[in-house]
């Protein structure tokens, strides 16, 4: 009797630990990250790195202000063209879709979801460019941010379509029932009824949409270009901005981290930083858009 | 108010709808075949989106796997010569040093925070939720960031170089969090009659949860252990910065290598075969597949075994 004791007490502690090692891991990620970047920021300074034009590291220049610009365009139009198809495909599988349909749609959202990065990349390379390349516009070349949203918006599909879809399901059947008891098609029922009550679940969605396009790395690589230009249009019209290629802030610490020394390597670690605070500001409000709606 | 216009059998009592209230029925049923016109396509959108990736992938990676393929090394060089035989010896390595870095800290710590975090006082309760708050971030951190944690701890600070280990201990940081994740909802699932019912009959806390919780939770966490399966064999950040570039075989732990994923990044970007990609993609395209039906399969059981309770 005695001995059970003591070993569920030691086991206890022991699981205790474990738990604690979660912790440990993200402490370290923070202090080593932080530790490698710090030269850095002291070095270059703050509002150089953070707002600088200019990303050349061979001449001492390290601003990053042309990757924010790379990341933020590429995913601005990965939401815009994946948001309506994921919050439309919610909206399918939880309200219209027949059970026939929901063993196809479903599973096929799930595969999406698990399909390597690279593989994303590869054929963007080998399908989406040479698309986008017809269309002739002088200096397009078929890689940058608009190859990359396309590929982009296909990535984070699931992700916003799986979570949009659980904050549908959500909303509680009397809602539903009691506005078609009133008279309401069900078109009318979900636009009135069932996407207010849905909305900010389906923003938390988006949210967190958003976070895994900060995030993506490789596929990027693969289809932006990898210029460190500031992007611009290429004519007159604004928004051949898209056909410009870029460098996402994910791309630009994977590209050079090989041979990157001294403040050149600090520098990317600094990249790193600012890439992390801005995903989890991203992932915190998220968390707290969802969290408000359970407790609601 | 204005007369139906539809007629009426004589045991119907008058209607008192306007031709009004029926056109506006009829725009507003015209309004609803259109949205959900609209709606299907987007579900048909998203299949055929699917099927135009997958699809394409495997038709054109099928053209080169073959036997010789899959057991001959790449060569290396401008036209990437040669099979992915060490890139597929790569993977497996990684995906079962991960897993068994990573699994026993997950489950040991899912089991801590579900089964004994509730009741301890004094200080315990705040460091758990300060372990709960790094599990839920340690989830949002992007994976070339576990790529650059790997590289300045593991590679450089500890030493272990570009190597299978190195490369072994991030990608179970990455993982940590979702197997942490799916077996703590696989506990959670477990009836409390079961928990109960044990230590009526005498059990300790830890015999019960060794020899009664964990066995009905066990489907639960297989599915979270392939899951991590599946993000170790396409995540290619990681890796990229803490296994090295090398396509030989790898010798022990602490060689370097590639994986399956990381090789077709490198065909893509440093050589002109395409088709060995393509070949590649299939082959990780077509484990994906296989992984997810393992784990429809499991969860189906889950849900199947708690039915039969």
């Amino acid at each position: 009797m005695e001995t059970r004791r003591v070993i569920d007490n030691t086991i206890k502690y022991l699981l205790l630990l474990t738990t604690l090692v979660s912790l440990l891991i993200v402490a370290l990620i923070f202090i080593f990250t932080l530790r490698e970047g710090l030269p850095a920021f002291q070095e270059i300074g703050l509002k150089t790195f953070l707002l600088g034009e200019v990303w050349r590291p061979g001449q001492e220049q390290y601003g990053i202000l042309a990757m924010v610009a790379g990341s933020i365009l590429v995913t601005i139009g990965a939401i815009i063209l994946g948001v309506p198809l994921a919050v439309g495909g919610a909206i399918f599988l939880a309200e219209i879709a027949p059970d026939s349909m929901q063993t196809i749609v479903r599973p096929a959202i799930q595969l999406l979801a698990g399909i390597p990065s690279v593989v994303y990349g590869l054929f963007g390379m080998v399908i989406i460019v040479p698309l986008v390349r017809e269309l002739k516009v002088p200096g397009n070349t078929g890689f940058g941010l608009l190859s990359a949203s396309i590929v982009l918006a296909v990535m984070i599909l699931p992700t916003i379509a799986s979570i949009a879809e659980d904050a549908i399901r959500a909303v509680p059947r009397s809602y539903k029932e009691g506005s078609l008891a009133l008279g309401a098609t069900h078109w009318q029922t979900i636009t009135g009824v069932i996407l207010p009550a849905a909305r900010s679940g389906i923003i938390a969605a988006i949210i967190l949409g958003i976070g895994r396009a900060l995030g993506e790395t490789m596929a990027m690589i693969m289809v932006i270009g990898n210029s460190v230009v500031m992007p611009s249009p290429l004519n007159n019209n604004p928004l051949t901005l898209f056909m410009r290629q870029a460098r996402t802030l994910t791309g630009n610490i994977a590209v050079e981290i090989s041979y990157a020394t001294g403040v050149h390597e600090s520098a990317l670690f600094a990249t790193g930083v600012v890439l992390f605070i801005l995903i989890m500001l991203v992932n915190s409000s998220a968390r707290f858009l969802m969290r408000e709606r359970a407790n609601s | 108010m204005g007369e139906s216009s539809v007629p009426m059998s004589k045991y119907e009592t008058k209607s008192t709808t306007t031709n009004k209230e029926i056109a506006n029925l009829k725009s507003r049923h015209l309004a609803e075949k259109a949205a959900f016109g609209l709606m299907w396509l987007g579900g048909i959108v998203t299949i055929a989106i699917l099927a135009a990736v997958v699809g394409y992938v495997l038709l054109q990676g099928v053209k080169v796997i073959d036997l010789e393929f899959l057991t001959t090394a790449p060569q290396g060089g401008l036209s990437g010569e040669g099979g992915i035989s060490t890139t597929i010896v790569t993977t497996i390595y990684l995906v079962l040093i991960t897993i068994v870095i990573a699994t026993p800290l997950g489950i040991g710590a899912a089991i801590y925070l579900v089964e004994y975090a509730g009741e301890e006082k004094g200080i315990v309760p705040k460091l758990v939720s300060i372990a709960r708050f790094g599990v839920e971030t340690l989830a949002g951190v992007p994976s070339i960031i576990f790529g650059l944690f790997g590289y300045t701890f593991f590679v450089t600070a500890l030493k272990f170089g570009f190597s299978l280990l190195s490369a072994g201990l991030a990608g179970a940081c990455l993982i940590l969090p979702v197997i942490i994740r799916t077996t703590e909802e696989a506990l959670q699932t477990v009836p409390r009659s079961y928990r109960e019912g044990s230590l009526a009959l005498g059990a300790t806390k830890w015999q019960t949860i060794k020899n009664v919780v964990l066995p009905a939770a066990l489907p639960g966490i297989i599915t979270g252990i392939i899951l991590s399966v599946g993000r170790v064999v396409s995540e290619t950040a990681v890796f990229y910065v803490t296994l090295g570039g090398s396509y030989r075989m790898p010798k022990s732990i602490m060689s370097g290598g590639r994986t399956m994923a990381l090789h077709l990044y490198y065909l893509a970007m440093d050589t002109m075969a395409f088709d060995k990609a393509m070949g590649t993609g299939a082959i990780l395209v077509i484990s994906i597949i296989l992984i997810n039906i393992v784990i429809n399969y499991l969860s189906r059981r889950l849900t199947a075994g708690l039915k039969g309770v």
